[in-house]
């Protein structure tokens, strides 16, 4: 029989050794964050309080699974996720459920899958792999391949439609390719080719995504549509002023003024309720979780955990500052979530999935050293 | 710099580190940059523009209610309503803000009469709707029942008394099909709202055309949506209104349709299943559009129950589906006419040449029966039509090749659809080699026999035509080659202004066919009605006109929806005719089908006639009860 404390100290470690600490304190104060903005934005009618614990109670077990496994064998998942999620998004496509007008759920009986989702995790790790396989000897064609790798269910999510998610599906791999050294000459041609093509493309978008765009320069254009969401959460977080409203009171808020207001829109809540200190306190937040994972990825003893756990970071980045921008109206409305805050099950799985990864890549490589 | 890497594979791991490590670096200040731009942005808008948002919060006490525009309204070419609109109390109910739905409803039936099929159906719309949606529970409330609400308005929150406008189809059932209905807007009418960009118009409306006139014309009859700006309170309720921008009323629609003629021909069918497209063949205005059975659209205006909807759907005689331009029949005889012309047209037959007729058409080893036993003797073109000779269209369908016929059909309409301004148009089949080889798969069935041709030429085979396309086909003839599309919707009219638009007054094209066959063909369908198989139906008529019998055989049914057990039970065959009058200037062209109804002779062409009768002289068919009430003259 094993002493008593030898097995508490053996089940202490197989909890704990792969969760990576300052990770897990970003993690646990954004959460925080999120269930106090959640229970603001819903307790009144429809309370998702208890909904996003348990969300959070799951995406956490998700996350501590995914810390154990080693990057090694999570390079095996890169081209079945890959090739899964494309064939997910073709039957999308073809036999998706329309919500909304947008057709982004698949239908597998007792519940609806939203296959993009897959792709923002399947995309990175799918790349790093690439680009690790051919470590030694990356030439312009592996870029070129990349690029076609990450065009397809870019295209195919753009034509849901579903812009938002798009995006950050398309950026995922961008950061990878970035990483991996793309080229600065190609780079800034791209920008100069895409900056020429942004008429071409302004023509390609459906009018509702046009609609979004021109309102953000003239929200007062069309006060019952479009432009309401962003006058609405303008005026919650100018409102807020420097220490905002106080938990609970924000008049927005609570007056039913800001729409989606415990989703894509929850930072409009926080926002007037906690005033710029909150978003100061927020900001910075972000910013050590981008600089904590940063600094895994700059450590990373592999070329495949280097960018992987590069783009997660710089995704997690880009989720907080395309949907603060967004709310405080000055990027277009694109359905992106505040990462780790916003309420929903799925986006929060797959931040924390990545989060994992990030997990799994800092304490296997201290594991390898010892 | 990094670059020079991508053309160097002989590098080291180090400067490999060292340039992810560089490019690390960028990023992070890529995240500074944008994070500091944001905390500026969070500044200007929480510091220094503070005290406006502010101020703008606090008179953020104005919400923006929108005010749902009147309907337009749709009348006949003389002016009868066919659908307007009637304002009425409904007690409206918002199932999120109701604690106990169950035990309110309860209460509330304690108050006023609320019945089990109001209760059924605010299930269903409920089932249907969003969560904090106002649904109806009881529409048309007495100004009493109005007053007895009110004053227990405290007991029951969300739910309450609302004025709206509700759509009403005075005339019931008749033109239903064209007329379509409007339902409560769904999941797929969103998207349409969607991509017509019209999300921002459509706050506060609840109900959509589902089909018909309704559906086609949505976004005219809808109008514009204006809106209350409504001070509220520190709870959201509504104080005072503020300032108003008056809805838009929708625009008006005039019909082509003659309802009273509608109303003649929907009570000639009485209980027999088909229908009968009229058009203006100078304009293609559509004067009547039948499908028997009908329907009452007024079913479906609150939300149709669910008892109604079922026996709409599981009747035998599916009254919901548009015979006249969504069922293909074959066109028996009454396609002779088209083929003698293309006989005319393409050389193949001059009207003065004659066949002798001995009962039979031999083909490959094959004997197509004529319907006259020992046949009808010498038949030249005319005698032909008026006859009905079935042997002459065998050979001249054997001459004329399958290919020819098709090319020759085509423009006349047969085989695709009109474009007709409504919804759920089928586009027939005009067999052609090519279409058969669209039409089958297996490379045995996809070649085309030359005995097919011949079955063709009388109008059977793989022919089939929505009652729609035969119409159209007679108004092109009618109207010496000049075609129009089809409509049913003769001007919109403006509600602001009064401005009309017209709907589809130029020609959609000109048929290139010589005057002389074209009066050739018209004679002889004259003297159809004259001294051929139509006589007995026009006997004592007062004008001139031209027709055709025709009889579409039953035995097996091509690109059709037919229930195959109802076919077996119900053999006999559908009963067509087309016609036009007056002769010399024809003012109408239309096709009768019947089905089941046998000869052509038999059920269809009397039907026409009291059509004819009422539309040239105003005759009413003994016994009618049509109401004479709208004035006018109805041969503008």
């Amino acid at each position: 029989m094993m002493p008593f404390a030898q097995l508490r100290h053996r089940l202490w470690h197989g909890l704990v050794d792969h969760i990576d600490v300052p990770l897990m304190i970003v993690a646990v104060v954004l959460m925080g964050i999120g269930l106090a903005s959640v229970y603001s934005a819903t307790y009144d009618s429809n309370n998702r309080f208890f909904a996003q614990a348990m969300n959070m109670g799951v995406a956490l077990a998700v996350m501590w699974s995914v810390a154990q496994i080693p990057p090694q064998k999570l390079m095996r998942f890169a081209i079945p996720l890959y090739i899964a999620g494309v064939i997910l998004l073709i039957l999308v496509m073809l036999f998706g459920v329309t919500v909304n007008g947008s057709r982004r759920w698949l239908s597998v009986g007792f519940t609806r899958i939203q296959p993009s989702e897959l792709m923002k995790i399947a995309m990175p790790l799918l790349l790093a792999w690439y680009f690790h396989k051919y470590e030694t000897m990356i030439r312009m064609r592996h870029f070129a391949l990349a690029a076609v790798l990450l065009a397809v269910p870019f295209l195919l999510i753009a034509k849901q439609p579903d812009l938002g998610t798009a995006l950050l599906v398309g950026a995922s791999g961008f950061y990878v390719i970035f990483l991996a050294g793309l080229p600065w000459k190609i780079m800034f041609g791209l920008i100069a080719i895409g900056s020429a093509a942004a008429p071409f493309a302004w023509t390609l978008l459906h009018d509702y995504q046009r609609r979004r765009i021109l309102t953000l320069f003239d929200p007062t254009s069309d006060p019952l549509g479009a432009g309401y969401h962003i006058i609405q959460s303008t005026i919650a977080i100018g409102s807020g002023g420097p220490f905002g409203k106080g938990w609970l009171s924000g008049t927005q808020t609570h007056l039913e003024f800001i729409p989606e207001k415990h989703t894509d829109f929850i930072f409009a809540v926080f926002s007037e309720e906690w005033g710029l200190a909150g978003n100061l306190f927020l900001l910075f937040t972000y910013l050590f979780l981008v600089g904590r994972g940063l600094m895994i990825a700059a450590n990373a003893p592999t070329l495949f955990s280097r960018l992987l756990a590069g783009a997660i970071t710089l995704i997690f980045f880009t989720y907080a500052f395309v949907n603060m921008g967004m709310v405080s109206g000055i990027l277009p409305v694109v359905g992106v979530p505040l990462p780790f805050v916003s309420y929903g099950g799925t986006a929060l799985l797959t931040l924390f999935v990545g989060m994992g990864i990030l997990m799994s890549i800092q304490t296997h490589r201290m594991l390898v050293k010892k | 710099m990094a670059r020079r890497h991508h053309h160097d594979s002989f590098h080291h791991q180090d400067s490999d580190l060292d340039r992810f490590r560089f490019r690390i670096g960028v990023a992070v200040a890529l995240v500074l940059i944008t994070f500091t731009l944001l905390f500026a942005r969070f500044f200007w808008l929480q510091v220094i523009q503070h005290d406006y948002y502010t101020t703008r919060a606090e008179g953020n006490r104005i919400s923006l209610v929108p005010i749902v525009p009147s309907r337009g309204t749709i009348v006949d070419r003389n002016g009868a309503v066919m659908a307007r609109n009637y304002s009425a109390f409904t007690l409206e109910v918002t199932p999120a803000k109701v604690p106990d739905l169950e035990a309110s409803i309860d209460a509330l039936s304690q108050l006023i009469e609320i019945q089990a099929k109001d209760r059924k159906r605010f299930k269903k719309l409920m089932d249907e709707s969003k969560n904090f949606e106002s649904i109806p529970l009881r529409t048309r409330l007495t100004d009493k029942e109005v007053a007895i609400i009110a004053a227990h308005r405290y007991r029951f929150p969300g739910i309450e008394v609302k004025a709206r406008l509700f759509r009403q189809y005075p005339q019931g059932e008749l033109a239903s099909h064209a007329l379509g209905y409007i339902g409560r807007i769904n999941d797929r009418d969103i998207e349409t709202i969607r991509k017509a960009e019209a999300e921002a118009n459509y706050k506060g409306t609840d109900h959509f055309g589902k089909s018909g006139l309704e559906q086609k014309y949505e976004f005219h009859l809808h109008g514009q949506t204006g809106y209350e700006e409504v001070e509220v309170d520190a709870a959201g309720r509504a104080v005072r209104s503020l300032a108003r921008t008056p809805p838009i009323p929708g625009n008006n629609l005039t019909l082509t349709i003659d309802t009273k003629l509608q109303a003649i021909v929907e009570q000639a069918f009485g209980e027999r299943r088909g229908a009968l497209v009229a058009i203006e063949p100078s304009s293609g205005g559509v004067l009547a559009l039948v499908s028997t059975p009908t329907f009452d659209p007024n079913l479906f205006v609150d939300g149709i129950r669910s008892d109604d909807w079922e026996m709409l759907n599981t009747d035998p005689d599916r009254p919901m589906i548009n015979r006249a331009i969504y069922s293909a029949y074959p066109p028996g005889s009454t396609f002779k006419p088209y083929m003698a012309l293309a006989a005319l047209e393409l050389g193949k037959r001059t009207a003065q040449q004659v066949m002798a007729d001995p009962g039979y058409f031999n083909f490959g080893g094959h004997t197509f029966m004529d319907d006259k036993k020992g046949g009808h003797g010498p038949v030249d073109m005319y005698k032909s039509i008026v006859q009905s000779c079935n042997t002459y269209y065998y050979a001249l369908a054997n001459d004329l090749g399958i290919d020819n016929i098709a090319r020759f059909m085509a423009p006349l309409g047969f085989g695709s659809r009109s474009g007709i301004d409504i919804e759920g148009e089928s586009e027939g089949v005009l067999p052609s080699q090519e279409w058969k080889k669209r039409r089958f798969k297996r490379r045995e069935q996809q070649k085309w026999y030359a005995g097919e041709t011949i079955s063709v030429g009388i109008g059977q085979g793989y022919n089939a035509y929505t009652p729609l396309q035969l119409a159209q086909a007679m108004a092109a003839i009618a109207n010496d080659g000049v075609m129009f599309r089809p409509h049913l919707v003769k001007h919109i009219t403006d509600s602001r202004n009064g401005e009309k638009t017209q709907i589809e007054p130029e020609p959609i094209r000109t048929l290139p066919l010589k005057q002389q066959n074209i009066d050739t063909i018209k004679r002889a369908m004259v003297g159809v009605i004259k001294e051929g198989t139509g006589a007995r139906a026009f006997a004592g008529a007062e004008y001139e006109a031209g027709g055709k019998t025709g009889t579409a055989q039953v035995y097996s049914l091509k690109g059709s929806t037919y229930n195959r057990e109802k076919v077996k039970s119900e053999l006999r065959d559908h009963s067509i005719f087309i016609a036009f009058a007056p002769a010399d200037k024809p003012t109408i062209a239309l096709a009768v089908l019947v089905e089941n109804g046998g000869f052509g002779a038999q059920s269809a062409a009397p039907i026409a006639r009291m059509a004819l009768d009422y539309y040239l002289l105003g005759k009413k068919p003994a016994g009618a009860a049509v109401e004479d009430s709208a004035a006018g003259d109805e041969n503008e």
